[in-house]
Formats: structure tokens, sequence, C-alpha cells
């Protein structure tokens, strides 16, 4: 087959896969809305949105349940691009922004925020992704600066042991500050970092859209600069990418992703592996193809995750963090058998 | 040897008895004020004469009295002994696996053993600390397992990087597990200081069933301590040597995971201390774990009677996590492995 039809077909492969999640999506979001303690049936899920539902379904619908699997949607695409972009610039297939540290940064931050205020008890939620950024950015540009090394650059090798080593210090440091809470907040906190959706509002929607939303298309557009980032530096700098100033706008891109979503959703871990490896054995690791499928993949799984975590158990719920690192802690052991030295 | 001085190690293949000699008794010394000084120092002001008398004239009415001996006493000796044994078996494994990045706390079986206490404690909470401590060690050789596991089944050998990931992940899967299980029996706020890691909740009846395990590890660990030098040597020159090397490794993790199991169901998963320990020790007497393995004892319980006085007086009154206290020393050690040579660790 020529390059060019190669090429073809796998950009027509693409769009059906993309159109296949946009589907499962879709499906997914019907069971989602279906699941719960207060069980509707789909028609009733259509007549309450057309309008005509009672005030009780109104209130799980509305006000519950769909702003919160409308943030497990954002926050699993967000998580799972910032992955992809991670993935990409280190050239190693096991970062991830919960394994680098990054995410317990931005958690880092947040915390520190609700042991000096806690008569806010919660924090506003349009704040909170911005402290987390300030937390995982500082904690991005730590890693960083501690595996860069002279002569040699960055090495995929240490920046996972350096990632490893700071989130390790960083949760011994958030555990201080945790023992330090009231009981109510430690309950908040405790339940937020294992990723639980739970109390979502649309005001939490609201605060994350907007990062998702900018912050996605800008990592779309830089897709084919990805590409050789991921190829190899040298290879990029002679293809005339300006290297340092792009992996700038991609770190930054990729740790605010994560850090909008853990601020919003609480440290769900394994979404910004799992996704772009599925999203590259389905269409390969060109980034323009890569990245919308992973964008689904993640949507898909923490939608999932948050379904099967509510419905797990009667009287109370499994965070869905909890739920995706039980499959996706697997998965990554998975990989890092079949890897190389 | 003539062999030994062929072989390439990063840290010269010399040992220094006279050096080991001087840790062990200036090690022991230290202990024993630490010791004496955890014990006055502490929330409750007290005197020294009367932690004296605490000793020769024991009265249970008086209060003081009973918190020097119920309290302070067991909490001091508890940390020299958890300090020794997370020390040793972070010598053994940093030993039989060539491997400069291993601790019980990095590789997952702290997580282990803390995954089956929580276990133990949302189902069977009334059993006894004597049959509590036997679960604990199963777990940590769950965690041990795992993670080895995965390191010796993966394409390319083990690795320090692929065992140091591999212990991230199942610690982070077995501890996700363990707080949602704590979550759904609300077992939250109990075990929220323990997971920590502290000892202030050590008492004389964990001392006195740890004691025995622990003190028959470290002897064990001793009695094969110069097989442990021959397999840091490789694999390949301890068969040559005539090792029975499958039979040291599987004593050795017994070891590890006896060591372990005991010490995290006293204080919980205190890491690094397995880290730093044995690399204080062979850079102070050389490359031979007849010698690593004492020193490491002892700087190891040394390392955690003065972290646990600083876990008392930091924040007074308030107890600040022993863990973390520690890490504040072991995150800059492990990142410093981290930048060193890329040769080593990949």
């Amino acid at each position: 087959m020529n390059p060019h039809l190669f090429a073809q077909a796998r950009r027509k492969r693409s769009i059906r896969l993309i159109m296949l999640f946009a589907l499962l999506l879709m499906i997914g979001f019907i069971i989602s809305l279906n699941t719960g303690r207060y069980s509707i049936a789909p028609y009733e899920i259509w007549q309450t949105l057309i309008g005509e539902g009672s005030k009780k379904q109104n209130i799980v619908l509305f006000d519950l349940r769909l702003p919160r699997m409308i943030i497990a949607v954002l926050m699993g695409a967000g998580l799972a691009v910032s992955g992809a972009v991670l993935q990409g610039i280190s050239r190693n297939g096991l970062s991830d922004p919960g394994i680098l540290g990054i995410n317990s940064g931005a958690g880092l931050a947040v915390l520190l925020f609700v042991s000096f205020y806690p008569t806010a008890q919660v924090a506003p939620p349009f704040f909170m992704p911005f402290l987390a950024l300030i937390g995982a950015g500082v904690t991005a540009a730590i890693i960083y600066m501690l595996s860069y090394k002279k002569g040699h650059g960055i090495s995929p090798t240490r920046l996972l042991l350096t990632g490893i080593a700071v989130g390790a210090g960083f949760s011994s440091a958030s555990i201080i500050l945790t023992l330090q809470l009231n009981p109510r907040n430690l309950e908040f906190v405790v339940t937020w970092q294992m990723g639980s959706l739970w109390g979502s509002n649309w005001e939490f929607v609201l605060a994350l859209l907007p990062w998702i939303v900018i912050l996605l298309p800008i990592v779309y557009w830089k897709a084919r600069v990805l590409n050789m980032l991921s190829l190899n530096e040298q290879l990029a700098s002679s293809l005339g990418v300006s290297i340092n100033k792009e992996r700038l706008i991609l770190i930054t891109a990729a740790v605010g992703l994560a850090a909008s979503s853990v601020a919003i959703g609480g440290g769900i871990g394994f979404v910004g592996l799992l996704g772009p490896h599925i999203a590259r054995r389905l269409v390969g690791p060109q980034h323009q193809y890569m990245l919308p499928i992973t964008a689904g993949v993640g949507a898909l799984l923490v939608l999932a995750g948050d379904t099967i975590g509510r419905s797990l158990m009667e009287h109370t719920e499994v965070p869905a963090g909890v739920v995706i690192s039980l499959l996706g802690g697997p998965y990554f052991i998975y990989l890092l058998m079949r890897s190389g030295r | 040897m003539t062999l030994l001085k062929t072989l390439p190690h990063h840290t010269p293949l010399r040992t220094r008895p006279w050096a080991a000699t001087v840790i062990i008794c200036a090690g022991l010394f230290l202990i024993v004020i630490g010791i004496g000084a955890s014990i006055v120092t502490g929330v409750a002001n007290i005197t020294f004469g009367t932690v004296w008398n605490s000793i020769v004239a024991y009265d249970a009415q008086n209060d003081h009295h009973v918190i020097i001996r119920e309290l302070r006493m067991p909490r001091a000796l508890a940390g020299a002994l958890v300090g020794a044994a997370f020390a040793v078996a972070g010598a053994i494994m940093q030993g039989m696996t060539r491997n400069p990045i291993a601790d019980t706390g990095l590789l997952g079986i702290n997580a282990g053993a803390g995954f089956v206490l929580v276990l133990v404690f949302a189902f069977v909470p009334w059993l006894p600390f004597k049959y509590i401590i036997l679960f604990s060690f199963i777990g940590a050789g769950l965690g041990a397992l795992l993670v080895y596991g995965i390191a010796f089944m993966s394409r390319g050998g083990l690795s320090p990087l692929k065992l140091v990931l591999a212990g991230a992940v199942v610690g982070s899967l077995i501890t996700g597990l363990s707080q949602a299980l704590t979550l759904l029996f609300q077992i939250n706020y109990d075990l929220a200081f323990w997971t920590a890691g502290g000892i202030s909740t050590a008492e004389w009846f964990q001392v006195s069933v740890m004691l025995p395990w622990i003190v028959g590890g470290l002897l064990v660990a001793m009695l094969i301590s110069r097989s442990i030098t021959i397999l840091s040597l490789g694999e390949d020159v301890a068969a040559g040597l005539g090792q029975r090397t499958g039979l040291i490794k599987g004593i050795g993790t017994f070891v590890v995971m006896i060591l372990a199991g005991a010490s995290v169901s006293t204080v919980g998963g205190v890491g690094f201390i397995g880290l730093i320990i044995p690399h204080l020790a062979r850079f102070l007497v050389g490359v031979d774990y007849r010698w690593i393995i004492p020193c490491s004892a002892i700087l190891g319980g040394a390392l955690v009677v003065y972290a646990d006085m600083g876990a008392k007086l930091i924040a007074l009154p308030y107890e600040t996590p022993l863990g973390s206290i520690i890490a504040v020393i072991g995150v800059p050690f492990f990142l410093y492995l981290a930048r060193k040579e890329r040769r080593e660790l990949s």
C-alpha cells in the first residue's frame, strides 16, 4: 500500500473510532444516569430532560447526577490527554501525571489551603484549579530541574524515579496536614484524595469546563510537534521545531489539564496511563489521530469507574479513583512486565 | 581475595572492621542515651528524679510513674527495635537483589502488611496482638511476592527502576484498597495516625510480642550475612563459589518478611529507613554484609529513637507522624540516588 493511501485509511479509521466513542459515551451517559440509589427508567430520564419529570426526579437528575457525570467526562479527558502529552515528551510509555507526582503536588496545594483556612470549609470551586495549578506547576518544575543533568538532558529513568521520590515526599507532607484537620474536613479530604466525585455540582462543572475547553484544543493543535518530540529531539530541532519553547507550552498544558482535573475531581490515577495506551493500540502513535481517542477513552474510563463505584455497594459508594486504580494498576504492571529494561 | 578486586562495584571493595566496631560501640551508646532522653522528654513535664524513682521505686498510684513505665518506656524501646528491623530488612534486600533502591516502604512490603492489618481490623478486631502480628507477616510476604514476582516475570529482568515502579504501583494499589476498606467500615480515624507511621501507641504487650520476632530475625540475618555478601557480588559468582543461592534468597526474603511485618504491625508503614541506613553503613564500613548488617541495625535503631523524639517534640503537644519526619531525610536521599549515574539504575 502506498503511504498516502495508508494515511488516508488511518484517518478514516480514526474518524470511525471517534464516532464509535461518541456513541459509547452517550450509552455510558444513559446507563450512568440510570444507576444510583434512586433508579430512573430511560423513558423517565427523557421525560425529565424535556421538563416533565417529578420534583424528585428533577433534583436527582439535574442537581446530583448530571453535574457529576459531566465532571467525570471532563476530567477523564483532561487526565488522559495530560498523560499522552507527558508520555510523548518524556518518550516513556510509563509516564502519567499520577506516577510523576504532579497529581500529589496539586493535591498538596489544595490541602494546604483547606488546612490554613479551615473555616472556608471547602475552597470556592473556581479558585481550586488555580491553587492546584500552582502546586502542580511547582512540582513539575522541581521534577524537571532535579532530573535534568547537564550534557545528558533528561533521561526517562531519572524522570520517573525523581517523580516517585517527589511524590513520596509530598504525600508524607500531606499526611502531616491531614492529621491536623478536624474530623469533618478530614473526611472530605480523604474522600477527595481518593478521587470521589461525590458532592459535585454545577459550580464545579463551570470551574473545570474552561480549563478543558481551552487546553485540549491547544494540545491538539500541537499534535504534529508532539509527534516530532516523541520521536527524537535532535530530529525535531533539525526539522525546525524550537524544542524548548514547544516543550514548555506542552508541559504547561499537560500540567494545567491534570491540575484542574485533580482540583475538582480528586486524585484519580492511571487514567493518564491507560487512555493513551489504549488509544495507541487503536489508531497508532500519531498524535493527531490518537489524542481525540485518548480523550474519549479517558472520559469513558472515569464515567464507568464512577458509575461502577456508585452501584457496587448499597449504603455507600466506592470512590471512582479506587475503582480505576483496581483496573489501571494491573494494566500498568502488565506494561511494566512487557517493557524492556 | 583477588576475585573481589576484579569485580566492578561502585564502592571500594574494602571492609573496615575497626570502623564497624567503632560504629557499633558508639551507636549503642547513642541509642542508650537516646532512649534515656526519650523517656525524660514528652508532653508531661516530668523531672529526672521522678523518672529515676519510677524505675527503682515504682508507684502505680503516681500518674507520672505510670506515664514513664507504660507509655514512654515501651515507646522508646519499640523505636530502637523497629529502626533496627527496617534497616536490616533494607540491607538484606539491597544485598540480595544488588539493587541500590530497595526499601520495604518503596517496594510495597509495608503496604502489603498494612493492607492485611486493615482487613484484620475490619473483620476480626477482637483478635489478640500475638495473632495480628502473624497476619502482618503474611501481608508483608504478599507485598514482597507481588513486587518481586512482577519484576522477575518481566522482560529484560529486574532493573532497579522496574522494581521501584512495581513497588510504587503495588503500593498505591494496595493503599487504595486499604483506604476504601477503612471508608467502608468506618475505621478511618483510628487508622489515620497508624498509616502515617508513629510509635506513640506502642505498649508493652506489643513490644513483648514483637521483640522475639525481631531479635530472631536479626540473628538469622547475621547468620546469612556472609552468604549475602557473596550474593551481592552477583548470582553467577555466588553460584560459582558454591552458594545455594535459592536457599539463601528464600531465607533472606523470609527474614525481610518477619522484620517488616513485625515493625509495621506496631508502628505502621514507615519508609526510607531501609533505604538510607544500609547505604550509610556501606559507606562507612565497606561492602561486607557481616559488618553492614549489625551496623545497619544499630544505626537504624538510633535513627528511629531520635526521629521519634523529634516526632514528640516538634509540635508539642501534638504528635508529628514519624514517617513524615524520616521522609524529610529519606526523600532527598532518594533523589540523590536517582541522580547518580544512570548505568547503575537502569
